[in-house]
C-alpha cells in the first residue's frame, strides 16, 4: 500500500506517463489519490492538481514551462540533439522510438529562455514520460548548455526536475553527465548567478546526487518522491518496510533538503517574487 | 577475459584494498577521521601521506579484507558523511596546496534508512560540484569496482586510471540485467552490453589511463603519479580547473 508507486522507477514504461495522457485525451478521470471524478477541463484549470484532495498529477515538461513563462516569450534551444544507441545496448533504439511517440519530445529534457514575471531566465524542464526522465548524453548535454548559456548572459536557472536517474542504456557515458551538468552549475553559480531547482515527483539517482541537488534555493511539489537509491531497492536491501511517508518531499523538508514544498498553483508568484529579490543591484527599481 | 570476469576479479576479497595501496605506495601515512558533522565513515580513510618527499592527500574506500573488516567497513559503501569526510580532506588540500590522490573500490554509496535522511545524493551532489573547481590536482584510480555515483563522488579528477581488472559501471551488472530480463542470474550478458572494463572505457574515453596489475603494480603505480603530478604541479590553477572541467565536458 504504501510503496505502490510506478514499479520501475528507471525505465517508467507507459505508467507515469498514462496518467498524462488520460487526462488530456478522456473527459473525465478519477483523481490518483481521492478517486473523484475530474474533467479534463477542470484539471487544466487547476494547473493538474485534485480541488478536493490537492494530490499533484505529473506533467509534461512542456506543460512545466507555459505554466511559468510569461505568455510568449518561451525560446527553446538545443530541440535537435537527438539520441543515438552509444554502446549498442540491447532494446535501446525501440525504447527511445517508444518514448519519443508517447512524449513526442526528442529526449528527456526541454530548455530554453523565457521571462518570468518580467525577468529573463534560462529554464529546463524534465520530461516524465520520456524513459521517465532518465538522464543520457544528450540531457546532460542540453542541461549543461543551458547553464553554459545563462553564465554568458549572467541570467538565474529554473529547473524542474523529474528523473529516475542515469540512462542505463547509456553506461558510463551517462554517470559522466552528473559530473558534466555538476561543473556548468559550479561555474554558473561562482559567478553569482541564481539557480532554483523545483523538485518534482520522483527525483531520484543520478539526478538528485547532481544537480537537483546543487541549487541555491531547492523546492518542492507536495508529496514528491525524493531520493538517491529508490525505495524498493533500499527495502531489498535492508530487508525491511520503509517508513510511511519516508523519503517523500515533507520528510526531506524536516531533513534539511529542501528549502520550502510550493503548490504548483503559488510557484509563479512564489519564483517571481524570488527573482525580484535576487534582481542585481543595477537592475533594482 | 570476459566482461564479467573482470567483474569477478574486480569484487575478489583477496584483492589489494585502498589501505593496501595507500601504505604500499606512500609512507608515513597519517588517518584523520570525521566530517565535523555527523560521524567518522569507516568505508572511507582518509588522510596525510608522502609520496617520495611530497606532500599528498590520499583518500580511499575501503572494503577491508576480513570477515570483521568488511563488516566493520560496511563493506565498501560509504554514507553520506563518508563523502562529506572526503570533502572536508579535499578542502583542507587546497588551502596547503597538497594534490589529491582517491582510490575508489566500492559497490556503490549505501542505500539505506540514514544514509537517505542524511542526504546521500545531496552528499555526492556537492563533492561532483566542488572536486570539479578544487584548485589543486586531482588523480582518481579505480582499484576494483567503481559502482556508479557512489564512484563518481570521488572520481571529478584531472585524470582517471584504473586497475586492468577493475570496472566501471551506471549499475551492477545484476541490477541491470534484473531490469533488462527480469533475470538477475544474466548478470554476464548485462556484463558485456554495459561496456565497464578498462579497455571499454578507454575506448569510450571516459578513463585516462589502465594500469597493468603485475607484481610491480604498487611500484609502477607509485612512479606513474610521480611523474603525472609533477606536470600537474606545474600548472596554475585556472588551467589545473580547465584542464579538469573540459575533460567531463567533452562526454
Amino acid at each position: 500500500m504504501r510503496f505502490r508507486k510506478p514499479k520501475n522507477t528507471l525505465e517508467g514504461q507507459g505508467k507515469p506517463a498514462s496518467d498524462i495522457n488520460e487526462m488530456t485525451e478522456e473527459t473525465t478521470i478519477p483523481c490518483v489519490r481521492c478517486k473523484k471524478n475530474l474533467t479534463s477541463d477542470e484539471l487544466e484549470n487547476e494547473k493538474y492538481v485534485c480541488p478536493y484532495c490537492r494530490h499533484h498529477f505529473k506533467m509534461n515538461a512542456r506543460q512545466r514551462i507555459h505554466m511559468l513563462a510569461d505568455a510568449g516569450t518561451f525560446v527553446e534551444f538545443d530541440n535537435e540533439l537527438t539520441p543515438s544507441n552509444i554502446l549498442n545496448f540491447p532494446e535501446y533504439d525501440a525504447k527511445l522510438e517508444a518514448a519519443r511517440l508517447q512524449s513526442a519530445e526528442t529526449d528527456s529534457v526541454v530548455c530554453g529562455v523565457c521571462v518570468i514575471g518580467g525577468i529573463k531566465v534560462a529554464i529546463f524542464a524534465m520530461e516524465p514520460s520520456f524513459m521517465m526522465g532518465s538522464m543520457g548524453r544528450v540531457a546532460g548535454e542540453k542541461i549543461t548548455r543551458t547553464f553554459e548559456r545563462a553564465l554568458e548572459e549572467n541570467i538565474p536557472v529554473i529547473g524542474f526536475a523529474v528523473s529516475g536517474g542515469a540512462r542505463m542504456q547509456e553506461g558510463m557515458v551517462s554517470l559522466m553527465q552528473m559530473a558534466k551538468t555538476s561543473g556548468a552549475v559550479k561555474r554558473h553559480s561562482d559567478a553569482g548567478n541564481l539557480y532554483i531547482c523545483i523538485l518534482t515527483d520522483p527525483t531520484t539517482g543520478g539526478v538528485t546526487a547532481s544537480f537537483a541537488m546543487e541549487a541555491d534555493i531547492i523546492l518542492s511539489e507536495p508529496n514528491a518522491l525524493i531520493g538517491f537509491a529508490g525505495p524498493r531497492v533500499i527495502e531489498q536491501t535492508i530487508r525491511k518496510k520503509l517508513p510511511h511517508g519516508f523519503q517523500r518531499a515533507e520528510f526531506q523538508l524536516e531533513h534539511g533538503f529542501v528549502d520550502k514544498i510550493v503548490f504548483r498553483k503559488r510557484q509563479k508568484a512564489y519564483l517571481t517574487q524570488l527573482l525580484e529579490m535576487h534582481k542585481p543591484l543595477s537592475l533594482r527599481a | 577475459m570476459t566482461a564479467y570476469e573482470r567483474v569477478t576479479a574486480a569484487r575478489d576479497k583477496k584483492r589489494l584494498t585502498s589501505l593496501d595501496m595507500i601504505n604500499g605506495i606512500f609512507t608515513d601515512f597519517l588517518e584523520m577521521h570525521g566530517d565535523r558533522r555527523f560521524a567518522d565513515d569507516k568505508a572511507i580513510v582518509a588522510g596525510i601521506a608522502y609520496l617520495e618527499n611530497m606532500p599528498v592527500t590520499v583518500i580511499g574506500i575501503e572494503k577491508g579484507h576480513t570477515v570483521r573488516e568488511r563488516s566493520m567497513r560496511n563493506f565498501g559503501s560509504s554514507h553520506p558523511e563518508g563523502y562529506r569526510k572526503a570533502l572536508r580532506q579535499m578542502k583542507l588540500a587546497e588551502k596547503f596546496k597538497r594534490p589529491v590522490i582517491c582510490f575508489i573500490d566500492t559497490s556503490g554509496a549505501y542505500c539505506g534508512i540514514g544514509a537517505e535522511e542524511r542526504g546521500q545524493g545531496q552528499a555526492i551532489a556537492e563533492n561532483l560540484m566542488e572536486m570539479m573547481t578544487l584548485k589543486t590536482p586531482i588523480i582518481s584510480v579505480i582499484i576494483g569496482e567503481g559502482g556508479s555515483g557512489g564512484a563518481l563522488g570521488l572520481a571529478v579528477a584531472n585524470e582517471v586510471w584504473m586497475l586492468e581488472n577493475s570496472t566501471y559501471s551506471v549499475i551492477s551488472p545484476e541490477g541491470c540485467a534484473s531490469i533488462l530480463w527480469k533475470d538477475s542470474t544474466k548478470a554476464p550478458e548485462a556484463a558485456e552490453c554495459l561496456k565497464l572494463t578498462a579497455q571499454d572505457l578507454m575506448e569510450l574515453k571516459i578513463i585516462d589511463k589502465i594500469i597493468a596489475e603485475t607484481d610491480l603494480l604498487i611500484d609502477g603505480l607509485r612512479l606513474q603519479l610521480i611523474t603525472s603530478l609533477e606536470q600537474y604541479n606545474a600548472m596554475n590553477t585556472e588551467e589545473l580547473t580547465t584542464q579538469r572541467y573540459d575533460r567531463f565536458r567533452s562526454i
